[in-house]
């Protein structure tokens, strides 16, 4: 029995991939017929061809692969006639072949409005690897000149991530849409707004409500016009305005269509002509088409299904899931389920931080029961849990807005953990992976890891969104086996870090293959090296210097790696304070070596794109200049910002400068389990952003207030009150005190906010410690970081000093030639060339 | 990327010098240059194994691995991409923590106190 395909897209190879399976697959020939020259390849994953330009990564097979799965596949042939009645087809080289089953699997192509001048050069569509080709040529072409544009016709899905492309191209990127706002499928009036914003702080300029009515230009576009007589410049057009289904092979040959295209499938994607079936994207089911993989898959599922007979074939559902999450962007996007429904069948509950640029709706059923589907923007770390939720018409909890606000106050999980979800939850929908399936082989030991479940079942090797669920499962199922109890550091030391720190310190151990020999197994790893680096730095006062492998790499260079590898040069300015003659030294280092120069935020100076080999060749000039290491490359101290303070400020209560400087000078060189960061203000009302640092000190009118454990960063945490009033000398001890517990104490990278977070008694226990001495530790903790502050030395100093040091900084073992880089300019300064 | 292709050892036709042993990190990396190619040279001490392969990174294709830190996994031996820490084996060269390509490794041989690594070309 002879089945073909036609088309050797994602859903075409889908069918071959489970044919390849199926147990009666020995019954059957099967031939697959592709248009294009490649074999399948990830559309999906499309826009990563961009950044590598390797058609290779996006391969779904090999052509070795159909061999050995006795698959005929033969790319480049075009089936151009059908004749569903003596079962025939032929193709545009002539090629007859008769079938018994036919599937059409041809996909869909872009839709291109009827608008003059789509022939003119720099216009493109969006689709196949030729497609993006065609689109990285042409931007080349044309990136060199100033201000060059490129402009998406289409604010759909396909469109904005089209749109992120362009940009990360270096071309100016607008996007055109013909709806009253972006993504009118998936989202409301107040996401699409939020979306809107947020993508023009990414530098999209979007325009709505645009109808085209001509695409100008002397053979190459040079500008879009309006039906409002408003016009685009453009250097580049992609069109990105839909799909239209690749019906005109089975219109041809009588197989009914669609009014509006497509072809008409059954439940069993069966068509009007006998044992002709049709999946994919040139299937129209239940009068719609379907732009996802998920239901191509299920359709590639249901037809092999039929056609083999099977017992449990099943049919396709009467509803089709089209819940996206919007890859690429920048910015969170995804909807699920209903997004828009009538206000008489539900409620929505809606949250909406405008300046955050956060929106997230829900809509429940009636009865409050049920979650209908909603719609995330700026924030979809919910998405997962939802859709599964919505998916498997789970019950609310009875507080159903905390699903999206989280539980506020104490105790209680919000809404469903993934081990409440039923077993039949379908948890990978390309590849059909229930939870039960996962579950399963968690239990029966055949995977332990996330890696193993995707090797077994191939779930998240399609779409990909499926990929935390499967990470909380496996952390979940584990912890529940009672089997992840501690956080240890890895494979090679069975211990936390405070633990692995006491046992360092109690032994007297020096190095770290010493460690491996006494306390740990196995040769270590890119966790357990740092970590123990930080420890020794902790214990004895070690710089970066003397294990240097051991070390990660920027501390290895003693410099923070860049996008292109060369690295960034940030000296030391106590409080920001700076003198003129020191400036005008680091203006002349930049200057001799080329750097680029920026104001960081943390009130010092970066110099950016030094290569390695000229690291020890810069330091030694500002070493000179009288610098030292800023350690920007290390967890450790970085910065103690200050206000100017009563120096010069009227308002100011202490003279906020000089106390910072004593701070930053006190503890610089610190290492710690992650980076450290200070404040000092003049006064209540805060210019230093104290609060917003891991220690914070604000003057007031009897001395100082100490507040510790905040962040800035992705989750900001105002810092909490630790003591005060206090005098300087007191505040330092207290300082001392809290640091050197929170180095013995943290896990490896937690910061000091979410250090608190996880510590039991929270902030009334640690000022128990700090403050009231409970343990009877403080004198203990005091003299240790006297020890620390004692034991400072500027590491880059050492390293430019120690010719066996300086080594590591020469590129290559065997030869004085630089590494070649590629710089493009910027303003009056350089960056490196775009990834 | 395609001026890589992992070389098993029969495949060798030229040792090339890469420096002598004192010239390499104790358990790190350093970069040599063979050709207009950049390759990464590894000293596992502990086993006191050599191993090499291409610097540049296949998820950025930036040339940096040479710079990062080493270690195992299982029992094999592997090095961490200092820019987004995606692991490779530096025996197959397969990306042990994602779905990046493999790298290419070569075959490195220690004789009287000189690295050679080892290439079909
Ligand atoms: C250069 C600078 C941006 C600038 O141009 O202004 C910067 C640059 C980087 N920051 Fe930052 N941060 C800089 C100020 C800040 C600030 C503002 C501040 O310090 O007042 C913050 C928020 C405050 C805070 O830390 O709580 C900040 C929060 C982060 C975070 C998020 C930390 C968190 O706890 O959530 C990271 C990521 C991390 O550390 O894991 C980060 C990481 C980085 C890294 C190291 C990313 C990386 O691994 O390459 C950047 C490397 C810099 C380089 O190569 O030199 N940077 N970063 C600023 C350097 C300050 C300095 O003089 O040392
Ligand atoms: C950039 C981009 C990003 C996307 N992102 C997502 C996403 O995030 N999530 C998601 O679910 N979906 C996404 N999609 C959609 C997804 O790629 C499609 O749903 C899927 O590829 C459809 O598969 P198909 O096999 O039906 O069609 P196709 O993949 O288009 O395959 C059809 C094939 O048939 C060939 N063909 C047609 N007619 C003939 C003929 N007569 N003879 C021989 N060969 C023929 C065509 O050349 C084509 O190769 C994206 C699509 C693009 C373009
Ligand atoms: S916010 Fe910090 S980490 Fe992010 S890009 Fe800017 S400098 Fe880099
Ligand atoms: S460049 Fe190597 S992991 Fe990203």
């Amino acid at each position: 029995m002879q089945i073909v395909v036609i088309g050797n897209g994602m859903v075409g190879h889908k069918f071959c991939d489970l044919f390849s399976r199926h147990p009666r697959r020995g019954e059957f020939q099967l031939t697959v017929f592709g248009e294009e020259r490649r074999p399948a390849y990830d559309r999906v994953h499309l826009s990563a061809y961009f950044s590598d330009r390797d058609a290779d990564k996006l391969a779904l097979a090999s052509r070795e692969w159909y061999a050995e799965a006795g698959i005929t596949l033969r790319t480049g042939e075009l089936v151009t006639e059908l004749d569903t009645e003596r079962r025939e087809l032929t193709t545009h080289l002539g090629n007859v072949l008769r079938y018994d089953y036919l599937v059409l699997a041809t996909g869909s192509v872009p839709f291109v409005p009827p608008v003059p001048g789509c022939e003119k050069q720099g216009v493109f569509v969006y689709r196949t690897i030729e497609d993006l080709e065609a689109i990285m040529d042409y931007a080349d072409k044309i990136r060199d000149k100033a201000g060059a544009r490129s402009v998406i016709m289409g604010g759909g899905l396909l469109g904005l991530e089209a749109a992120k492309a362009t940009l990360d191209m270096g071309l100016a990127t607008d996007v055109i849409e013909f709806a009253p706002r972006l993504m009118p499928r998936q989202l409301d009036e107040a996401g699409a707004t939020t979306l809107k914003n947020k993508l023009a702080d990414l530098g999209l300029g979007v325009h709505l409500s645009k109808s085209t009515t001509a695409i100008a230009g002397n053979g190459a576009i040079t500008h879009l016009e309006f039906s409002d007589e408003t016009s685009l410049p453009a250097d580049m057009l992609i069109i990105s305005a839909g799909i239209r289904p690749r019906d005109e092979l089975a219109r041809k040959a009588g197989i009914e269509v669609g009014p509006r295209g497509g072809i008409m499938a059954d439940e069993y994607l069966r068509t009007s002509a006998p044992d002709v079936y049709v999946i994919g994207e040139a299937a129209l089911y239940r009068e719609m088409i379907y732009g996802l993989v998920a239901p191509g898959y299920d359709m590639a599922r249901v037809a092999l299904g039929s056609i083999m007979a099977d017992a449990d074939g099943g049919c396709m559902p009467e509803a089709i899931d089209l819940s996206t999450k919007l890859k690429l962007i920048g910015t969170d996007v995804a909807s699920f389920g209903e997004c828009f429904p009538n206000a008489d069948e539900a409620r929505s509950i809606v949250f909406h931080d405008e300046s955050g640029g956060i929106y997230k709706r829900i809509n429940i059923s009636r009865d409050g029961k049920r979650l209908l589907g909603g719609i995330l923007v700026g924030d979809a770390a919910d998405y997962n849990m939802l859709h599964q939720i919505y998916k498997n018409n789970m019950a609310l909890p009875p507080q159903p807005e905390d699903l999206i606000l989280g539980t506020r106050g104490v105790g209680g999980n919000p809404g469903a953990g993934v081990l409440d979800l039923p077993d039949a939850a379908v948890i990978c929908s390309c590849e059909n992976v229930s939870k039960g399936t996962l579950c399963s082989l968690l239990s029966e030991g055949e995977a332990a890891s996330v890696k193993e479940l995707v090797a077994c079942t191939g779930a998240g090797t399609g779409c990909g969104g499926c990929k935390p669920i499967l990470t909380d499962l496996v952390e979940n199922y584990m912890k529940s086996q009672g089997k992840v109890v501690r956080n240890t550091i890895c494979e090679h030391f069975a211990y936390t870090r405070q633990e692995l720190r006491d046992l360092v310190q109690m032994k007297n151990i020096r190095t770290y293959d010493e460690a491996l020999d006494v306390i740990g197994q196995g040769n270590g790893c890119e966790t357990c090296k740092p970590a123990l680096a930080s420890i020794f730095a902790t214990v004895y006062a070690e710089t970066a210097n003397p294990q240097a492998q051991i070390q990660d790499t920027n501390d290895r260079f003693l410099a923070n790696i860049q996008r292109n590898g060369t690295y960034s040069v940030v000296p030391r300015v106590p409080g920001g304070e700076i003198s003129p003659d020191k400036l005008l030294a680091i203006g002349s280092v930049a200057k001799k070596y080329d750097l680029y120069t920026k104001i960081t935020g943390g009130q010092r100076i970066d110099l950016f794109g030094a290569r390695l080999e000229e690291l020890p060749l810069i330091w030694e000039e500002l070493i000179a200049a009288g610098f030292e290491s800023g350690h920007a490359y290390g967890k450790s101290l970085r910065t103690v910002k200050s206000c100017v303070g009563s120096t010069w400020c009227r308002y100011g209560m202490d003279e906020s400068v000089s106390f910072a400087i004593e701070i930053e000078e006190r503890y610089k060189g610190l290492r710690s389990p992650h980076k450290l960061k200070g404040g000092v203000s003049g006064c209540i009302r805060e210019c230093a952003e104290a609060r917003g640092k891991d220690f914070g000190l604000i003057a007031v009118e009897e001395g100082y207030n100490l507040y510790v454990c905040g962040n800035g960063g992705a989750r900001p945490v105002h810092a909490q009150l630790l003591a005060g009033p206090v005098d300087r000398a007191t505040a330092v001890r207290y300082l001392d005190r809290f640091l050197m517990f929170y180095l013995r104490t943290a896990g490896p990278l937690i910061r000091t906010a979410k250090w608190l977070e996880g510590l039991e008694g929270g902030i009334d226990y640690l000022k128990s410690v700090v403050v009231d001495d409970v343990l009877g530790i403080a004198e203990e903790l005091e003299t240790e970081m006297q020890g620390l502050v004692d034991g400072y030395a500027c590491e880059w100093k050492q390293a430019i000093e120690d010719p066996a040091l300086r080594a590591r900084f020469r590129p290559f073992v065997n030869t004085d030639e630089s590494e070649e880089l590629e710089f493009v300019a910027l303003r009056d300064q350089k960056m490196p060339k775009p990834w | 990327m395609t001026a890589y292709t992992t070389t098993p050892l029969t495949d060798v036709t030229t040792w090339f010098r890469a420096g002598r042993t004192d010239q390499f990190p104790v358990g790190a990396g350093a970069v040599i240059k063979y050709r207009d190619r950049q390759i990464a040279v590894f000293y596992f001490n502990r086993t006191e194994r050599w191993y090499a392969c291409q610097n540049l990174c296949p998820h950025k294709l930036e040339n940096v691995l040479g710079r990062g830190l080493i270690g195992e996994q299982d029992g094999i031996p592997k090095v961490a991409c200092p820019m987004h820490k995606r692991t490779f084996s530096l025996e197959t060269g397969e990306n042990l923590n994602g779905d990046c390509p493999p790298v290419a490794v070569y075959p490195v041989k220690v004789e009287n106190d000189y690295v050679y690594v080892g290439f079909a070309d």
